[in-house]
Formats: C-alpha cells, structure tokens, sequence
C-alpha cells in the first residue's frame, strides 16, 4: 500500500477510485464485500444527499448510497 | 380445477416456519420458486404467470414474505412462490434468510432467478450464489426492452453457456419471453433435462479444505447439496447451522464425523494462513470476481455514458437546494390533486347513496316493517356503508395509482437517500424511511416491511414508529376534517391548495413525531448506534401508467374499501343499536360517551369522539362515519343533504376549531389498529414490545391533545 491512498468519504464527487483496502469488520465488511466492493474495484462518486450524508457511488454498474462511517472504512486510491 | 388459480395472497400473517408449508391440491403439483434482486420485476413476472395481483414497485423491499400462486403449463399445474427480493444470500438480515432457507430446504422442483438486463454485473453475485447451491435453475434476464433503449446488449446464449443452466431473455410487463420462461421450467421439471453443476473453484487451499470436510458431508446431510454445506460450515455460517438443525432435525455441531472433519479443515486453512476473516473475504470476493469475468463476456455497451439521464434526475431531485423542497412540493401536489379531485365525485356518489336510501326508505314503510328493522338496516347498516364509501373511495381511487407512480418511478429510494442523515441522527435505520412509505399505505403491511432492516434494535424502533404514519385507513378522516373545518365549503382552488398545504404539514409532523421517538427510544429502551447502512438507488424506470392505474385500483382501493365495509357493515348496526336502546333517559351511546366525556373534554375531544376512536379499534376507516352517526342519532340534525352540513353538525355539537385540531392530532397518534397490533405480536413475538406500540402513540397523543387543548383556553379565556 503506498502513501496515495485515503478514505472513501474523502473522494469528491465525479471522481473515480481503486478499493485497496477494507478496514471494517464483521457484517459490515461481509455487506461491503457482498456490494463488489472488492481489492481495486473502480468506485465513482456521484452524488450526495442533501445533508452531505450519505454519498451515493457507482459500484460495479451499479447505484449504492453508503453513510460516511461505512465509507470511510474502504481505502482507495484515486484514478488520475 | 381451474387454470390460473388463486391459493394466498401474500402471507403476512404466516411467520416464517409456516411459509415452508406449501399447500398442495394435488400431490403432482411443482413448487418453483422465483428469486432476484430486488426491483428487477419479480413480481411482475409472478403477475403475469400466475394472474395474481402481487403488488409490485420500483423499490427494495417490496416482496417481504412469500407469496405464492398457481399456473398451468402443459397441462402440469405449478405453484410458483415468490421469494424475498435479495442481494445476495449470505443470511445477514432476515429476509436474506427467509430467501436462502427456502431454496435450500423448501426443495423447489426449480428456482428461477430473476435479474436485470440493466445493470447484469450486479445481479449475477445472487445468480452465482443460488446456482452454489442447486443446478435446477433457470436465470431470467428481465427488462430487456430497457437494456436496448440504454444500448446494452446481452448475448444470452453465451450467457446460458458460461452458467450452465438455460437462461431466457424476457420483458415481463409485454409478457415477452414468458412462454420461453414456461418451457424452461417445464423442461428442467418435468423432462428432468440436465443441467450442469455450476462450481466456483476457489483458491488452492479452500479447495484442500473443501476435500477434507466434504465426504463427511455428503455422507451424514443426504439431500442438500454438500459442497455448498461445506463452504458455509467453513465460513462459520451460524445462521445455516441453525437452519439445518430446523429443516433436517440433524445436529451438525453434535455429529462426530463432521466436527473433527471439520475441525482438521479449519486447522489446515490456518496452517496456510487463512484466519476467518480472509477466508470470507475471499469466498465473497471469488464470487464478485466470476460475476464481474462473466459480465465482461456477455454483455456490450453501445454507449458508455448509458446513465447519463438517471445521473441528471438525481441531480436534480436529491440536491442539496431542492432535495427536500421538491419532496414536499410532490407530497403537497398529490394531496392536492387528491382533495382537489376527490370532492365532486364524493358529492356524486353521496347524493347516489341517499337518493337510494330515500327509496329503501319508502320501501320498507311499503312493506310496513318494525321500525327496529327498518332502523337496524337502513338508518344503520346502508348508512354507515355508505358514508364509508362516499368518504373514502375518492380519495383513495386518487391517491394510491398518484403514490403507486411515484414508486414505480423508482423515487422511494431516492426519499430514503435524501431522509437517511436525520435518521442517522437519531440513531435510526435509514431504510425506515421505506417502511414509513409503506405504512401510507397500511401500517400492518408496513410493519411486516421492517424485515428488511437487519438490525434487530433499528427493525424494532421501525416497527414501534411506524404507526406515525397515518395510513389510509386513517387519510379520509384527515381530508374530511381539513377540507370541511379548515378550508371551508367553496371548493375553490385556493381552498383545495391550502388544505394540501395543511395535510402535508400533518405528514411533517408524522415525519417529526417519527424522528422525536426514534431518538427518545435510542436513548432509553434500545440504547445503540447506526448499524451499518447501504441503499440501492436504482435505475428510474418508465411508470406503466394504464397498468398502474387499474393496478392500484384494483389491488389497494377495492381491498382496502372492501375491508373498510366489511367492518363498517357490522358495526353500523352496533351503533344504531347503541343509540336506539336506552337505558333509563338515555341510549346506551349516550351513557358511554356521557361516561368517557369528562376524560375527553381534557384532550380537546369529546365522549363520543373518543368513543368512536376505540370503536374503531377494527379499522380506523369508521371512526369518522360513526362521529356522524352518534351526531345524527342526538336530534341536533336528521338528515345531511351535502357534505358541506357537515360543518354545520360538527359545529352544533360543540365543535371548534381546538376539536378538529386534537382530532387530527389524536388520528395521527393513537393506539394502532387491531390488525397492525396483531402484526407487531407476529414480528416482535414479544407481548411487551406489542404493549409498547399501543401506548407510545397513545400516550404521547394524549399528551400533545391535552397541552394544546390547555394552553388554548388558557390564551382564548
């Protein structure tokens, strides 16, 4: 893992990023697996609710919200 | 027996053991199961196969229990059981497991899997896990007419041959494809065709691991199939054992063989450096990535930016300005058109009802009948009827095809998307913004919908404010009081917006309450925090409005009107009894109310307010209608020639505009009806959570009633 690495809920909106990492635990880390959310998956911001949270990502062709305490437990590399 | 038949509909009533229980009519008949992804048309295709009416939405959570149906095919009859929407089938909420358990150990003679030719990747992950487990499937690829319009192609064929098991291209709402689909099932059932075995092999090691445990397996659980027994009991599946010890009455963790197998398995695993964890992770990931190789193979997109246009809507209906704003703006405009709309043909069918009433009248003075009986039937029962249906069947024939739109648009998630952050505040589930959705239509339904929050705290909290939400049972009596109290007898456009306006304040303040509760019981009773959250936004679909008109007229209107007689019929002749039998110098209603009145007058409302709130303890739709009743029945006025008198009656009963306020208040927040109480016991299995739903809303609408009522006299003397 090098040093370009950061949390998900940092990566702004409209760009893409690598999953290299998944730092939660238990059901939550089996969910986000079970989301595709796997070693360099391609995640792209695209939206967020009116709050700020959640952040809704394009994930393997498809639309997920994830609350920001999720999002940041993937690390990810940006796609320049 | 007839060719398309109707067995249930959807059971909610049934826990989830009892669901397994498929009633057969005749020992040939073949169960198959459908399950998907939520919203990929599912239950569409049930529609269309089985002619029943399933109710169907763009949105998760739709199908929360299993509701089955029959159809004819070849002259071999099937029952077709749709199963929860899921994801996926790692059992980690309660309808994952409902889906997993009954393909597993409901034995289906076939499981067609339902996916969405729009976004295929995604739903291959639950395509691979069921075909883990059985090779008698059949994978359904729907929504093909919307794959073409976004330019993706799908090669099917390829598909069939990379999977092992046919696959049909189908668009369930043109009925294409169907009769490809029926062929398919009847092929794998009845001809008993072959299918291939699908294997994911995984990495070296699990593979080791698998041959270690495997045989024992095989040899102890005949009828399941044993490697995908063996990669859950490697995984440590909990939920799995449990259910194995349920179905097979075997169990495993006291069977000899298969602990030391696979305790010497587990040892081997971490031997290779494979802890629990990264086992897990690399089942799963094994999976995602034989679903992303297999997508790549099948499926070409003409135009990259294929969702530019469902980017745009969100953009706009969940930014940060107007987000909230335009939710409102479209609650306020389909109550609007309700009210709006509602009015003239209430007026209609209230003339129609006493127009007939006059006749019957004459009718029964003809046939020189007693008076009790004339009374009981005519001044009671087709009354009370009546009024129920003039009241309730516009507004409702308006309402749900507007809501039902909405939610085949695909704009219910986008609502929980732009809800999720005060629920996350408030320590709450942001799915609970779903379950609310579905509580406008009936609580009871919404309460059962809770299954698909898997936190047992957060389900709980869901189910316990649920009742926030006034469902249509509970709008007639909202609208009547708005639009007659507040907004006055000229049915003008102003008047229509503003009583809209002050419906959708009441829903806001649902939507408060709601919050308010959630976070008080966060706080107390179900101390805890957010569990994790993940919400699908799917793709915006083109509503199918004619279907979705006689849709939700038939499915909610009728069944809910027909529901709402049902009770009135009865209790119409209660009520005239009550006011026709005295008991010294007065009826027996009078005694009661006189009784209550005291208690009542301190929360804004009066005796026979409060009395018809616990009448309507069967269904909320009557409270109103014996009000009027009970008004009537005490001389004050005999006959209402419009709707409009209305006012006047309530007004010469001591009515203000304290009354209606508590009343709306009080409609909003009260003890749920007999049906949803029924179902928080069902869901909950606990009778202090049950107790807890009743008194929550009732004391707290008792609570808000009696302040307003006492400051208001304190500022009006």
């Amino acid at each position: 893992m090098n040093d370009n690495t950061f949390p998900l809920s940092y990566l702004p909106l409209g760009r893409k990023a690598r999953v290299k990492a998944l730092t939660s635990v238990g059901n939550t880390r089996r969910r986000m697996l079970d989301l595709g959310i796997i070693y360099d998956t391609e995640v792209e911001a695209l939206q967020k609710s009116p709050s700020g949270d959640p952040v809704a990502y394009y994930i393997r062709g498809a639309v997920i919200a994830l609350r920001s305490d999720e999002a940041s437990k993937i690390i990810v590399e940006e796609i320049k | 027996m007839s060719a398309i038949k109707q067995i249930k509909k959807s059971d909610e009533l049934n826990s989830y053991q009892e669901q397994f229980i498929i009633e057969k009519t005749d020992s040939d008949e073949i169960v198959v199961a459908i399950a998907g992804n939520p919203n990929v048309g599912k239950s569409t295709i049930f529609n269309s196969l089985t002619g029943l009416n399933q109710h169907t939405g763009n949105w998760p959570g739709k199908t929360v229990s299993n509701a089955r149906g029959k159809f004819v095919h070849k002259n071999k009859s099937y029952i077709l059981v749709d199963i929860p929407g899921t994801y996926s089938l790692m059992a980690s909420s309660v309808e994952e497991e409902i889906a997993r358990d009954f393909i597993c150990f409901g034995n289906p003679g076939a499981t067609i899997i339902v996916a969405d030719a729009t976004c295929l990747e995604r739903n291959l992950n639950l395509v691979l896990q069921v075909l883990e487990m059985t090779e008698k499937s059949i994978v359904c690829v729907n929504l093909m007419d919307e794959a073409k319009r976004k330019k993706i192609n799908i090669d099917v064929k390829g598909l069939s041959k990379l999977l092992g098991v046919p696959v049909v291209g189908t668009c369930a709402k043109n009925r294409k494809g169907l009769v490809d689909l029926l062929d398919q099932i009847h092929n794998i059932t009845v001809e008993n065709q072959k299918t291939n075995t699908f294997i994911l092999k995984y990495d070296n090691s699990i593979e080791e691991a698998i041959k270690i445990l495997e045989p024992a397996v095989h040899k102890n659980l005949v009828g399941l199939n044993s490697r995908w027994v063996t990669i859950k009991l490697l995984d440590g599946d909990v939920r799995l054992i449990n259910s194995i010890n349920k179905y097979c009455n075997i169990d495993i963790l006291e069977n000899k063989e298969i602990v030391s197998k696979l305790q010497s398995a587990r040892e081997y695993l971490n031997k290779m450096g494979i802890d629990n964890v990264l086992l897990r992770d690399k089942i799963v990931s094994r999976i995602v990535c034989k679903a992303e190789e297999i997508s790549h193979r099948v499926v070409y997109y003409e135009n990259e930016n294929y969702n530019l246009r469902d980017r745009r809507i969100d953009r706009l209906l969940t930014s940060k300005t107007f987000g909230i704003p335009i939710m409102l703006l479209l609650l306020s405009f389909v109550f609007w058109v309700t009210l709006a709309g509602a009015n003239y043909p209430s007026e209609l069918i209230f003339n129609g009802f006493s127009w007939v009433e006059g006749k019957l009248d004459s009718f029964f003075i003809y046939l020189n009948a007693p008076w009790w009986l004339h009374g009981v039937l005519v001044k009671g029962l087709f009354k009370t009827v009546s009024w129920v249906v003039s009241v309730m069947l516009p507004p409702m024939a308006i309402f749900f095809p507007f809501f039902s739109l909405l939610e085949d648009l695909g704009y219910l998630p986008r609502v929980a998307f732009n809800m999720d952050n005060f629920f996350k505040k408030v320590c709450a589930h942001g799915k609970q913004a779903l379950t609310m959705c579905m509580g406008f239509g009936c609580n009871a339904v919404g309460v059962t919908g809770c299954r698909i929050i898997d936190s047992p705290r957060e389900r709980l909290i869901a189910i316990l404010t649920n009742n926030f939400v006034p469902c249509n049972g509970r709008f007639p009596t909202l609208i009547a009081i708005i639009s007659i109290f507040f907004v006055g007898a000229q049915a003008g456009f102003f008047s229509s917006i503003i009583s809209a306006l002050l419906l959708t304040s009441v829903i806001v303040l649902g939507v408060i309450t709601t919050l308010a509760v959630s976070k008080l019981l966060s706080r107390t009773l179900l101390k805890g925090l957010p569990s994790s959250f993940t919400l699908e936004l799917p793709p915006y679909r083109k509503p199918q409005i004619a279907k979705v008109i006689t849709r939700s007229l038939m499915d909610r209107t009728i069944f809910v009107l027909g529901r709402a007689v049902a009770v009135a019929a009865p209790v119409g002749i209660l009520i005239w009894l009550l006011t026709n039998i005295y008991i010294g110098e007065l009826s027996i209603l009078a005694h009661c109310a006189g009784f209550l009145d005291p208690f009542a007058r301190l929360v804004g409302l009066d005796g026979v307010i409060l009395l018809a709130f616990i009448l309507g303890f069967p269904a909320n739709e009557i409270v109103l209608p014996i009000i009027i009743m009970s008004y009537m029945s005490g001389g004050s006025l005999l006959q209402l020639d419009d709707l409009f008198q209305l006012k006047e009656l309530l007004v010469a009963n001591g009515w203000t505009w304290i009354t209606a306020v508590c009343v709306i208040i009080f409609s909003l927040m009260h003890w749920p009806c007999g049906t949803t109480v029924l179902t928080i016991k069902k869901e909950t299995r606990s009778m202090k959570w049950t107790l807890a739903s009743i008194l929550i809303p009732t004391i707290l609408g008792l609570s808000l009633c009696f302040i307003i009522t006492t400051v208001s006299r304190i500022f009006i003397n």
